[in-house]
């Protein structure tokens, strides 16, 4: 098959998919979104041929934009755009398992400071304050006083871009010190690692530790419904402990999986492309 | 498979096999500092590495030549 991948660097991750879809002979054919100009009309040529396109974009706002473009050039693309939509988008993220009834922490969304101040003085001291775009626990808040809201509440509006004005308040998860990332496709958990840290943020991104752990069919079944949920694809579900149970707090949709790779058994990159090759096959039997 | 082609030496110590892993490399400029550096000989255009004199991120801008210039900064939408 003939593999697009979109890209504009490429890490660990990619490089470790290339290899592995170059070592079973399919074609690859690298595009750099930075260089390429996206017609409504007509698509790049780099994209004729093409049996399916992997989004390995770095940028969020690309993402989201370019596989809407890659969609209508009827090439298909994963993730697809309104997973793309759903993941890069935290409020919607959270709306979205909350409606198909995945455990995931009570969240509120408001749009003015003394709304959000509402919302975190009803959830109590500490609550968290996330940005709705972002990633590796950037931006993140850990509110332990009146005092700190007020201050975070303000700078976020004063100083913010206007996406920093949509405030999203969440509780606190007294987790054990870890959280869990699963890497799955359409639902099915390829492997889990567990990330510790003695910081509130447990992002392998901030240096966390990491550690295999086994998927519990619990873990499996909220992997699989958080899939659902958001459209399905190749995913990262982050889930918390919660004592007796998960929650899901997050499901990553460009998902990072070198630290996965490297603490499991599991050839990740080799599950991904088995999982591309029968996409692919999918395609050419239903055409 | 282990990589045998990779272990440049052989020896056994203490009742097991020991080697050093090599990779190949390749040398070019810096684009920072200007000095020589070398990295992995099989770089990819779009490739991210880091600088053995600075750790800055470098961005493999050519493979044929090599060239290298500094990786952009970190946005606030990138991520997972």
């Amino acid at each position: 098959m003939n593999v697009g991948v979109l890209y504009s660097r490429i890490r660990r991750d990619e490089k470790l998919l290339l290899s592995e879809l170059r070592d079973r002979g399919h074609e690859v054919t690298k595009i750099d979104v930075r260089k390429e100009r996206f017609g409504v009309h007509e698509p790049p040529a780099v994209f004729e041929e093409l049996d399916i396109v992997v989004d390995r974009c770095l940028a969020t706002s690309r993402s989201r934009y370019i596989t809407r473009f890659v969609d209508a050039y009827d090439v298909p693309v994963v993730n697809e755009p309104e997973t793309a939509a759903v993941c890069a988008d935290k409020a919607r993220n959270s709306l979205v398992l909350a409606n198909a009834d995945v455990p995931t922490p009570a969240t509120e969304v408001t749009f003015t400071k003394e709304a959000a101040m509402e919302s975190i003085e009803e959830f109590g001291y500490p609550c968290v304050l996330k940005p709705v775009i972002g990633s590796w626990g950037r931006l993140m808040a850990k509110i332990d006083s009146r005092d700190a809201a007020e201050a975070i509440l303000e700078h976020k509006e004063t100083l913010g871009h206007y996406e920093h004005k949509v405030f999203y308040i969440q509780e606190f998860v007294e987790k054990p010190g870890r959280d869990i990332r699963v890497v799955a496709t359409d639902g099915d958990p390829i492997a889990a690692m567990a990330r510790s840290s003695e910081h509130w943020l447990t992002n392998a991104a901030r240096g966390a530790e990491t550690e295999p752990i086994e998927i519990t069919p619990e873990m499996a079944d909220l992997v699989e419904r958080a899939s659902d949920a958001v459209g399905g694809g190749l995913l990262g579900v982050d889930l918390m402990e919660t004592g007796d149970s998960f929650t899901v707090h997050e499901v990553n949709h460009t998902v990072e999986f070198k630290a996965l790779n490297e603490v499991t058994q599991t050839d990740v990159p080799a599950a991904v492309v088995d999982w591309l090759e029968a996409r692919v096959r999918n395609v050419e039997v239903t055409a | 498979m282990y990589p045998f082609d990779k272990f440049e030496a052989f020896k056994w110590v203490g009742g097991r096999l020991d080697g050093t892993m090599t990779e190949d490399t390749i040398t070019t400029e810096d684009p920072i500092t200007g000095e020589e550096i070398e990295i992995p000989a099989d770089v990819e255009v779009g490739e991210i590495i880091d600088s053995p004199i600075t750790g800055a991120e470098l961005e493999v801008v050519s493979v044929d030549p090599i060239s290298l210039e500094e990786a952009p900064e970190l946005e606030e939408d990138w991520g997972e």
